[in-house]
């Protein structure tokens, strides 16, 4: 046990030596790493943002309820009744069509147009609030109030957030595609360090061979290096990411007050962060493994 | 022990390196290869460490068909090993004593019972004077030296030398032979293949003569 620690860690200090001893080409592929790597993670900090900017204007969903123009009366108490006894509806508020009609004229300032129309083109209409519910319960909801033989039509004013919602679902695939090529490319970047370090260290290897040393041993001071570069330029995508919060924050906070509105950007999240560093060094690991099962076999002592 | 029965060897060119080898050595025996150059005697010492494989017949090391060894098996013979290659392999990017460490990392001693394991080695060959020293600064003498202080770091019951003498004059050459001779009389099973007639003088050991991949008796 203490044999295979002190092996473990002989091969850990051992990698952290080679990557000290050449520092500007290790600064050179930890930088490419980390900055392949704060695309995809920045993107997907942005998408959180906005995500959250989504949630809070779409907490409430809202639908607009229009009679059929030569409803009644009767008609509209009939629905007002009906909205009062279902449950789903927390809120509601009765624009009456001259209301409407008013407001229309005032808020367009085509005073003018509105009078001159013969008759009310405007119907009734019931501005509702539903109570919170999943966008698949809220169409329900749309569907079953569209049925009722006074509605002429039923609009779901949160139809903008679902928007937004799809958007963002095309743009965490788009993160998600963007960062698979990625991770191919730091996988390439990796094997191909690790083949430079390989052919490098062949008399070493071949030597180490011959005086009785496992595949494993001479394995593990590369996946360990691979590993440590996988995660030092995670580190520095996450260094790049915390730098470009930092500066876009500032920005938009003068731009916000100019709107009155109090935003604050959001980092990664502790999780995030630490699985950004776990799949980075899980990446360079790789990387190494293939790149050494691929060119080890290939040094054989002769 | 040392056991080679009907042992063939064809390269994959098609060149028969050894004929039908038959020979045994026992425990703390010492024993000379000589022949020409391309007589075979390096063949047969890759067979003993596994670094070549036999093309037919077998080849018994400590009990162990080297033959037929699986290649996870390998390194574990290894360190039973001691081994002189012909060309050293000396890892000139470290010192004298890191050379002379490697074989006790690779097989995991601890660092302190290593130090003093690789300082008795370098006393042995009398080199532990030069423990700091960049392997390029060494004689050709020594470098032979630091080859054989790794070889026998390990405290192998078995030491296999190619041409140990072959670069060096006559003086540095009965120095390199007489350490030889002082493990052998320790108990170490020694097989050394030489093409230097001139070591065989006063020689009381046994001496295996190949030629063209034969031996002769």
């Amino acid at each position: 046990m203490s044999v295979w620690l002190s092996h473990h860690f002989q091969a850990l200090v051992l990698a952290l030596k080679r990557l000290l001893r050449s520092p500007l080409g290790s600064l050179l592929s930890i930088s490419v790493i980390g900055i392949a790597f704060s695309l995809p993670a920045g993107i997907y900090v942005m998408l959180e943002n906005l995500q959250a900017v989504a949630g809070q204007f779409s907490a409430a969903p809202q639908l607009s309820l229009f009679l059929k123009l030569n409803s009644g009366e009767e008609a509209v108490s009939e629905v007002k009744t009906r909205l009062e006894h279902h449950p789903n509806i927390t809120t509601f508020q009765f624009v009456s069509k001259e209301n409407a009609l008013r407001e229309f004229s005032q808020s367009t300032g085509l005073a003018d147009i509105a009078e001159s129309f013969e008759q009310n083109p405007l119907p009734d209409a019931f501005v509702i609030t539903a109570s919170s519910l999943s966008s698949g319960q809220l169409d329900g909801l749309h569907a079953e109030l569209q049925k009722w033989p006074e509605i002429e039509h039923v609009q779901l004013d949160s139809a903008w957030a679902r928007r937004l919602e799809a958007m963002l679902n095309l743009g965490r695939l788009a993160v998600l595609m963007l960062s698979g090529l990625l991770s191919v490319a730091l996988l390439v970047v990796t094997f191909n360090v690790i083949r430079l370090q390989i052919l490098t260290m062949r008399d070493e290897i071949e030597v180490s061979k011959l005086i009785g040393a496992t595949n494993g041993f001479i394995r593990r001071p590369f996946l360990y290096f691979g590993a440590l570069q996988g995660a030092a330029g995670g580190i520095v995508g996450w260094l790049i990411i915390s730098l470009g919060i930092h500066l876009i924050d500032e920005q938009l906070k003068s731009l916000m007050q100019l709107y009155d509105v109090n935003w604050q950007l959001y980092h990664l999240s502790l999780e995030d962060s630490l699985s950004l560093l776990l799949f980075s060094a899980l990446l360079g690991w790789t990387g190494a493994w293939l790149s050494v099962g691929r060119h080890l076999g290939q040094i054989e002592p002769r | 022990m040392i056991s080679f029965s009907q042992v063939h060897k064809r390269y994959p060119n098609g060149f028969d390196a050894l004929k039908n080898i038959s020979f045994t050595l026992e425990p703390g025996e010492m024993a000379l290869i000589t022949g020409h150059s391309g007589a075979g005697k390096t063949t047969l010492l890759k067979l003993i460490a596994a670094i070549e494989r036999p093309t037919s017949g077998s080849v018994i090391v400590n009990g162990q068909n080297v033959g037929t060894l699986r290649s996870g098996a390998i390194p574990f013979l290894r360190r039973n090993l001691g081994l002189v290659f012909q060309d050293q392999k000396i890892l000139f990017d470290r010192n004298v004593f890191e050379n002379v460490l490697l074989p006790l990392q690779v097989s995991g001693f601890d660092a302190r019972s290593s130090a003093a394991r690789v300082r008795a080695a370098l006393d042995k060959v009398r080199l532990l004077g030069k423990e700091k020293a960049r392997p390029i600064t060494l004689s050709g003498g020594e470098q032979q030296r630091l080859c054989v202080a790794r070889a026998i770091v390990n405290r192998p019951s078995i030491l296999i030398a190619d041409e140990p003498t072959s670069n060096l004059d006559a003086d540095y050459a009965r120095d390199i032979m007489d350490m030889f001779k002082s493990f052998h009389q320790v108990g170490v099973t020694v097989l050394i293949a030489t093409h230097d007639s001139e070591l065989l003088g006063n020689a009381q050991q046994r001496v295996f003569t190949l030629r063209q991949g034969e031996l002769a008796t």
